[in-house]
C-alpha cells in the first residue's frame, strides 16, 4: 500500500503546468478581488491593454509597442502573483488529496444496543459519537474514539506516515485512536467521539483545503496596511494628472498606470497568501496539525514554554553511570554482582547497569546454567538472583537494607548515608548490591539528557524564550537536572493542577505560554495554554484542548513549531520590508521619465541613467514584475530563521531586506533598462 | 555656509535638546508626579476650578468621552471667536475703529486659531482690533494646550494596561493651563517687554519723521500676544509680518528666546513619553530621529540659501540670497529659524518662505507634509510620529519573528487601521485639494506666480493648513473665498481626521495586556530603530508627495541650475 502521508513525500506539489493554468483562472476579478492590491493591478493591466489596442487602430506602431509591451508586463505581474499563490496552494491540495485516499468506507463492527452485545456490520460513515465498535487485527480503525477495553498495537502511518506501531490500552493516557489507522495485534473495544465530518481526518482535510481562505490576525493587520498604501498611491497617481496638466503636458495613461503598479506594494501583495500556506505546508512536513493559522502564528510569539521533563528533556528512564563500592569491595566484584543481578531486569534501568559493567569492567557474560532469577516486584522492590549457592539482589536503599539486616549482616552506614546523599545531590538516584549479609555497594541512576537538548534550549533563550521544566522529582533533583539542561527554571514536585497555576501566573503577567500534553490531566493546562500541542498518542480529552497535534508525539517539536512560526511572521515582514524599499528606485526611475517633456532639468533626477523615458518606465515595470517569480522559492521555503536576539535579528534583515530592497532596484532596473536598449525593446523617440 | 554659521546651528541644536530633561521632567511631575512647586499658588486654584465648574477630578473618561469633551471644548472656542470676529466694530478697545470681519474670514481664522493653525488670511494690524487679537491671544494660549492633552491622553494608552480609561480631559486642560501655560507665558511676556517688544493698549501711534514725513505706527499688546503665540507654537503673529516685524523680535536675542519657548514643550514631551512609559530611552530615540532630520533640513536649507544663483553668477554676482532674509539674523539664523517653525508645526517666519532658494523652500514643505512629525507643536507632533513609529513597528516588527509590538502593547489590526487613517489624511487633502486648486477655476485665480513656484505655493497652503503649521509661502491669493475655506476644511482635517484616530487607537492599547521586554523583544530604542523611523517617515510618508514636488521646487531648482529662467511652465 503507498502511504499516503501528509509529510510531503508524496505531496511534493503540483505539476508546473497545472498551477500555469490555475493563474489564469485565478484572473477572474471574483477572485483577484481578494487581493486588493493586485485586483488594482489588474484593472491597470485591462487599461493599458484596451490603450494597446486603441493605439493599433490608428496606427501608431511605436505608441502601440511601448503601450503593449508595458500591458503584457502588467498581465505577467498578476500571473506570477497568482502562480506562487497556485503552487502553494497545489501542495496543500496534494496532501490533502494523499489523506482523503486514505478515508476508505471501511466497514465497522458496532456492538448493538442493549444486553446482547451483537455485532452489527455498517458502513464507517454511519457510526455516531457514544457507539461502540470492535476492532481486531487486521481492520482499520473505522473513526475516531477511545480505547474502552483492551490494547492493541495500531499501524498510524496512514496517517503520520511513521511506520513504527504505537501500543494503545484502555485507561491508560494512551487511550486515543484515529480513524484510518490500522488494528496489527490483537482486539480492542472503541467508544466513537466524534461524528461523521468531525474526525480528526475530516478535520486535517478541511484544515489544509481552508488554510488560503482563513486569514491570521498578522495577515489581516498587513491586509489593512497594504490595502491603505495601494490607496494613499492611487491618490499620489491620480493627482499627478491635474499637476501635469497644470504644468503645461498631461501625462501619458500608460505611465501613469505603470507608476502606480510600482508603487504599490506588489511583491508582498503577490506572495503573502503563498507566505501563509507554505508555512502550513511546512508545519505538516514535520507532521503537526495546527487547528488554525492563529495557533501557528501564536507559536512565534511564545515567551515560556513548559516541559516536561521525563521524555522531553531526559530520554525517560534512568541510566547507570556509576559504581561505587562499599570500603574494602573491590569495584570489579560489585560490577559483577551488579550484572547477576541484573540479568534477569529487562526495564531500561537493568540494561543500563548491565551496559555499565561490560563497558567499564569488562564483565564476561556470566553462565547463568541453574540460576534463579528473581523479577522486580511491587512488593520486593528488588531483583535479583540465587545462583551457585550466591544470593545477590539489586534495589532502593532501604529495601536492600533491610534484606541484608535479615540475613544478619552489618550495614556500613556511613558509607550508605555519605553516597545515598551525594547521589541525591546530583540529581541522580541511589541503588545498592548486595550479596548475602554483605553490602556490596551502590548504583549510581542518573537521568540522562537527550542529546543536543542542551543547544536547543540555549537557542531558545537567545530568542528571548523562557524555558520552564516541569517534574515531578523532589527539588534537590530537579535544580540538578534544571541546572544541566540549562531550563531557565523549573517547577518541582508538580502536581498535574500545577502546570495550570504556572500558566496563569505567567498569562497575568503579559507572556504567552506554550506546552506540550497528552494525558487528560493536562487537558485544562492544554486549553489555558496559548499554544497547546497535543501528542496524537494522547487522550482525546487532551487532543481536543491543543489547538496542535503532534502526530509524530515527540514533545521536543514544540520548539520546531516556535521556530517555524517566528519563520513565517519574519518571511512576511522582509517581503513587505523590501517591497516598501523598493519604492524609492521605482519613483527615480519614472518621475523624470514621466514629467522630462516638460521640464527638461528634471533630467537630473535620472540618477541610473537610463537611456530613455520609454526604456526607464518599462524596465521598472519589468523589475517591479520579474521581483515576484524571483522571491517564489524564498516566500516557499521562509527566511532563513537563527534564534538570536531580536536587536541581532532585526539589524540582520534590516540590512538584507531593508537597505538591499532600496539598493537592489537601482541594479536591477539598470541592468533591464541595459538589455532593453541592446534589444532595441522600445524605439528611443517614441 | 561659514564657520560662525555652523557653529551657531550646532549649538543651538544642543541648546534644544538641552531642554528635553528639564521640561518633560517638569510635565511628568504635572501630570503623573505627586506634586509640583507650583502647588503652593496653583493647587487651591485648580482645586476652586473643579468645584466651580462641577468637574470631578476622579472620573476617568473612555477614549470616546475623552475626544467628545476635547471636541465641545473646541466648538465652543470656535463658534465664541467666529462672533466676535463678525462683531469686532461694536466691541471695546477698537481704536482704530476696525471694520467687522466678512464670514469667510472668520470662519478661516477661527478654524485656524481653533485647530493651534494660526494660518493668517488677514493682516493683524490692518484687520484686528485690540479685543479681537486678545481673544485670539486667548485661543493661541487653549488650543496648543487641547494638543497636549491629545498626547497626554495617548501616552496613557501605553502606561496603561487593561485599562478602560485614558483620563479626564477636563482635568488634564486645567492641570496644563495652571501649571504649565499660565506661568510661563507670564514670565515671557515680561522677558520679551524687556528685550524690547511694546505691550499697550494705547492707539498707533502718528509720528513725523526725520524727513518730515507722517507715518503710522502700528502697535498694541504684543508682547502678550507674542508670548502666547511663540510658547504655544501658534506662530499667528500680531503683525503680518510675523517674528520678521521689530516689534516681535527687536532683536536676534529676542528671536532665540522665542525659538527656546516656543520649541521647549515639544521637546520636553519626548522625554516626559520615556518616563511616562518608564524607559527614558524610547524618548531619546524618538528625540534623536527628530532631531536628526531637523538638523539634515537646516543644513539644506542653509546650503541653498549661501550657494550664489547659478542665473546671477552669470552676471559676475557672487553671495548668497539676499531676496526675504532679515540682515538683522542673517542665512545662518533664518535657515534654522524657518526649518524649526515649519518642523514644529508653529508656522511663525522670520524670512520670506516664498523668497526662499528651491530646494531651501522645499524644506518648509517637506517639514509640513511628512505630517509635522518632526518634533511637532504641543503634543501633535510626537502623537503623528508615535504613529509612524507603530507603523515602523509594524512594517519591521515582523522581521524578528514576532507579532509586532511596541512598548510591550500589540500593533494589530484596529491599531494599523487607524494609524492608516491618520496617515492617509495628510496625502488625501494636500494632494486632493491642490489638484482641485490648479484646476479649477477659483483656484487658478489666486495664482499670481504661474509655473512650478505657482504650484509650490498651492501644496504650501494646504501643506500649512492639515500640518496645522499656518505658516505661508506668500504669493497665493488666500483671502480668496475658495482659499479660505478649502485651506479650512484642510485644517479641520489636519487636526481632526488625524488625531481622533490615533486617540482611538490609544484607547485600544490602554485596554490590553502589556508583554514584558525580553531578548526576543523588538527594540525601539537605539540606533537602528532611530534611522528605521526615519526611512518609514521619508519613504512612507514624504515620498508620497516626490511627483508633486517634482513639478514644483525640484523642477524650479533643476531648470535654474541648467541655466532656464523660469517664467512659467509652458
Amino acid at each position: 500500500m503507498a502511504v499516503a502521508s501528509p509529510t510531503g513525500r508524496v505531496a511534493a506539489g503540483i505539476p508546473l503546468s497545472v498551477a500555469v493554468r490555475e493563474s489564469f483562472r485565478k484572473l477572474s476579478p471574483r477572485s483577484m478581488v481578494l487581493n486588493p492590491v493586485m485586483f488594482v493591478v489588474e484593472i491597470g493591466s485591462v487599461f493599458t491593454s484596451v490603450d494597446a489596442v486603441r493605439y493599433v487602430i490608428q496606427g501608431h506602431t511605436s505608441l502601440f509597442s511601448f503601450t503593449g509591451q508595458i500591458s503584457i508586463w502588467l498581465w505577467l505581474t498578476v500571473l506570477f502573483a497568482n502562480f506562487a499563490e497556485a503552487l502553494a496552494e497545489g501542495r496543500g491540495q496534494a496532501q490533502a488529496a494523499a489523506l482523503r485516499s486514505t478515508r476508505t468506507d471501511t466497514v465497522a463492527k458496532r456492538i448493538a444496543g442493549g444486553r446482547s452485545a451483537r455485532i452489527e456490520e455498517v458502513v464507517a460513515s454511519q457510526l455516531r459519537a457514544g457507539d461502540r465498535v470492535v476492532v481486531e487485527a487486521g481492520d482499520t480503525v473505522p473513526s475516531d474514539g477511545t480505547v474502552v477495553e483492551g490494547t492493541a498495537a495500531i499501524d498510524e502511518s496512514p496517517i503520520t506516515g511513521e511506520s513504527a506501531p504505537v501500543i494503545r490500552s484502555a485507561g491508560s493516557d494512551a487511550d486515543a485512536v484515529t480513524g484510518g489507522t490500522r488494528v496489527i495485534s490483537d482486539r480492542i473495544v472503541v467508544e466513537i467521539t466524534a461524528n461523521p465530518g468531525e474526525t480528526f481526518l475530516d478535520r486535517m482535510i478541511a484544515l489544509i483545503e481552508s488554510a488560503v481562505r482563513q486569514k491570521t490576525p498578522n495577515e489581516i493587520a498587513l491586509a489593512i496596511l497594504l490595502a491603505g498604501l495601494t490607496l494613499i498611491f492611487l491618490v499620489v497617481v491620480i493627482t499627478i494628472q491635474p499637476f501635469a496638466v497644470y504644468s503645461g503636458h498631461a501625462a501619458s495613461i500608460t505611465i501613469l498606470i505603470a507608476l502606480l503598479v510600482c508603487l504599490i506594494p506588489t511583491t508582498i501583495g503577490g506572495l503573502m497568501s503563498a507566505i501563509g500556506i507554505s508555512g502550513m505546508n511546512r508545519l505538516l512536513r514535520r507532521n503537526v496539525l495546527a487547528m488554525s493559522g492563529r495557533a501557528i502564528e501564536a507559536a512565534g510569539d511564545v515567551n515560556v514554554i513548559l516541559l516536561d521533563k521525563t521524555g522531553t528533556l531526559t530520554m525517560g528512564n534512568r541510566m547507570a553511570v556509576e559504581f561505587l563500592p562499599s570500603p574494602g569491595v573491590n569495584a570489579g566484584v560489585l560490577a559483577e554482582a551488579a550484572l547477576l543481578s541484573s540479568m534477569a531486569d529487562e526495564t531500561p534501568e537493568g540494561r543500563s547497569v548491565v551496559e555499565l559493567a561490560r563497558s567499564q569492567f569488562n564483565v564476561p557474560n556470566p553462565d547463568t546454567g541453574g540460576a534463579e532469577f528473581h523479577e522486580f516486584s511491587a512488593e520486593t522492590r528488588m531483583s535479583g538472583v540465587d545462583i551457585h549457592g550466591r544470593v545477590v539482589r539489586k534495589g532502593a536503599v532501604d529495601t536492600v537494607t533491610a534484606f541484608v539486616k535479615d540475613q544478619g549482616g552489618s550495614i556500613p552506614e556511613e558509607f550508605i548515608h555519605r553516597e545515598v546523599q551525594r547521589i541525591g545531590s546530583q540529581g541522580g538516584t541511589p541503588l545498592l548490591v548486595a550479596e548475602g549479609d554483605r553490602i556490596l555497594g551502590a548504583i549510581h541512576l542518573k537521568d540522562v539528557v537527550k542529546p543536543g537538548i542542551r543547544d536547543r534550549i540555549v537557542s531558545l533563550r537567545d530568542a528571548g524564550i523562557k524555558t520552564v521544566m516541569i517534574t515531578g522529582d523532589n527539588p534537590v533533583t530537579a535544580a540538578t537536572i534544571a541546572r544541566e539542561v540549562g531550563v531557565d527554571d523549573f517547577v518541582a514536585e508538580a502536581k498535574p493542577e500545577t502546570k495550570l497555576e504556572y500558566i496563569r501566573r505567567e498569562q497575568a503577567e503579559g507572556y504567552l505560554v506554550a506546552m506540550v500534553g497528552d494525558g487528560t490531566n493536562d487537558a485544562p493546562a492544554l486549553a489555558q495554554a496559548d499554544v497547546a500541542v497535543a501528542m496524537s498518542s494522547g487522550t482525546q480529552a487532551a487532543r481536543e484542548a491543543g489547538n496542535m497535534v503532534d502526530l509524530e508525539s515527540n514533545p521536543t517539536k514544540l520548539i520546531d513549531i516556535i521556530e517555524i512560526g517566528k519563520q513565517i511572521l519574519i518571511t512576511r515582514g522582509a517581503m513587505t520590508t523590501f517591497s516598501v524599499a523598493n519604492d524609492v528606485a521605482k519613483y527615480f526611475a519614472i518621475i523624470p521619465a514621466m514629467f522630462v517633456v516638460i521640464y527638461p532639468g528634471l533630467r537630473a533626477l535620472n540618477i541610473m541613467g537610463l537611456t530613455s523615458p520609454e526604456s526607464a518606465v518599462l524596465s521598472a515595470v519589468i523589475f517591479n514584475a520579474l521581483i515576484i517569480p524571483a522571491l517564489i522559492p524564498l516566500a516557499m521555503r521562509g527566511v532563513a530563521y537563527k534564534p538570536k536576539g531580536a536587536a541581532a535579528v532585526l539589524r540582520n534583515n534590516l540590512l538584507i531586506y531593508g537597505l538591499g530592497g532600496l539598493a537592489l532596484p537601482f541594479v536591477g532596473i539598470k541592468l533591464i533598462d541595459v538589455v532593453v536598449t541592446a534589444l532595441h525593446l522600445v524605439s528611443l523617440h517614441a | 555656509m561659514t564657520i560662525p554659521g555652523v557653529v551657531g546651528i550646532l549649538v543651538l541644536t544642543a541648546a534644544i535638546i538641552a531642554l528635553a530633561k528639564p521640561v518633560g521632567s517638569y510635565l511628568y511631575a504635572v501630570y503623573d508626579g505627586p506634586r509640583t512647586w507650583l502647588e503652593p499658588v496653583m493647587g487651591p486654584l485648580e482645586r476652586r476650578l473643579y468645584r466651580w465648574t462641577g468637574v470631578d477630578s476622579k472620573h476617568e473618561m473612555r477614549w470616546t468621552e475623552y475626544v467628545f469633551a476635547l471636541l465641545i471644548f473646541n466648538l465652543v472656542g470656535f463658534i465664541a471667536l467666529y462672533i466676535l470676529l463678525r462683531i469686532q466694530s461694536v466691541l471695546p478697545f477698537n481704536p482704530q475703529h476696525l471694520p467687522d470681519l466678512g464670514p469667510h474670514l472668520s470662519f478661516n481664522t477661527a478654524v485656524s486659531f481653533m485647530t493651534n493653525t494660526n494660518w493668517q488670511a488677514y493682516s493683524g494690524e490692518a484687520t484686528m482690533s485690540y479685543f479681537s487679537q486678545d481673544m485670539l491671544m486667548i485661543q493661541q494660549v487653549l488650543s496648543p494646550i487641547t494638543g497636549l492633552c491629545m498626547a497626554v491622553a495617548f501616552i496613557r494608552g501605553f502606561s496603561r494596561k487593561n485599562a478602560d480609561t485614558l483620563g479626564n480631559f477636563w482635568v488634564d486642560l486645567t492641570r496644563t493651563l495652571l501649571f504649565v501655560a499660565l506661568p510661563v507665558l507670564l514670565i515671557s511676556a515680561l522677558v520679551l517687554v524687556a528685550m524690547g517688544t511694546p505691550d499697550t493698549l494705547l492707539p498707533y501711534a502718528h509720528v513725523t519723521t526725520l524727513q518730515g514725513g507722517h507715518q503710522l505706527i502700528a502697535r498694541g499688546p504684543v508682547g502678550a500676544f507674542e508670548s502666547a503665540m511663540q510658547f504655544g507654537d501658534n506662530g499667528g503673529g500680531f503683525f503680518n509680518v510675523n517674528a520678521g516685524h521689530p516689534f516681535e523680535s527687536p532683536g536676534a536675542a529676542s528671536l532665540i528666546f522665542q525659538m527656546m519657548i516656543g520649541v521647549s514643550i515639544p521637546v520636553g514631551l519626548t522625554y516626559y513619553f520615556g518616563k511616562a512609559v518608564g524607559d527614558t530611552r524610547q524618548g531619546w530615540t524618538i528625540l534623536a530621529a527628530m532631531m536628526a532630520m531637523f538638523v539634515a533640513g537646516v543644513f539644506i536649507l542653509y546650503h541653498a540659501e549661501v550657494a550664489t544663483n547659478p542665473l546671477l553668477a552669470q552676471l559676475g554676482l557672487h553671495g548668497p540670497n539676499l531676496e526675504g532674509i532679515d540682515w538683522r539674523f542673517g542665512p545662518a539664523l533664518s535657515s534654522f529659524f524657518e526649518t524649526l517653525t515649519t518642523a514644529v508645526s508653529w508656522g511663525s517666519t522670520a524670512a520670506a518662505n516664498d523668497s526662499l532658494m528651491p530646494l531651501g523652500g522645499m524644506i518648509p514643505l517637506f517639514n509640513m507634509m511628512s505630517g509635522e512629525v518632526i518634533i511637532g507643536a504641543w503634543g501633535v507632533g510626537l502623537l503623528g510620529m508615535l504613529a509612524f513609529a507603530i507603523m515602523a513597528v509594524f512594517l519591521a516588527g515582523l522581521m524578528v519573528g514576532r507579532t509586532p509590538e511596541y512598548l510591550g502593547k500589540k500593533i494589530q489590526a484596529f491599531e494599523i487601521k487607524m494609524a492608516v487613517l491618520a496617515m492617509i489624511v495628510p496625502t488625501f487633502v494636500i494632494l486632493g485639494l491642490a489638484a482641485w486648486a490648479v484646476s479649477s477655476k477659483g483656484g487658478l485665480a489666486g495664482i499670481f506666480n504661474p509655473g512650478p513656484h505657482g504650484l509650490s505655493e498651492i501644496l504650501y497652503a494646504f501643506a500649512s493648513g492639515v500640518g496645522n503649521n499656518g505658516s505661508a509661502f506668500g504669493g497665493l491669493g488666500a483671502a480668496l473665498p475658495f482659499y479660505t475655506w478649502t485651506v479650512g476644511l484642510a485644517m479641520l482635517f489636519g487636526r481632526f481626521a488625524m488625531y481622533i484616530p490615533a486617540l482611538a487607537i490609544a484607547g485600544s492599547l490602554a485596554r490590553k495586556q502589556t508583554v514584558p521586554a525580553g531578548a526576543g523583544t523588538f527594540p525601539t530604542h537605539g540606533a537602528t530603530f532611530a534611522v528605521l523611523l526615519i526611512a518609514v517617515v521619508v519613504i512612507v510618508g514624504a515620498l508620497t508627495f516626490f511627483p508633486a514636488l517634482a513639478l514644483g521646487p525640484l523642477a524650479e531648482h533643476f531648470q535654474l541650475w541648467s541655466g532656464h529662467v523660469i517664467g512659467g511652465g509652458k
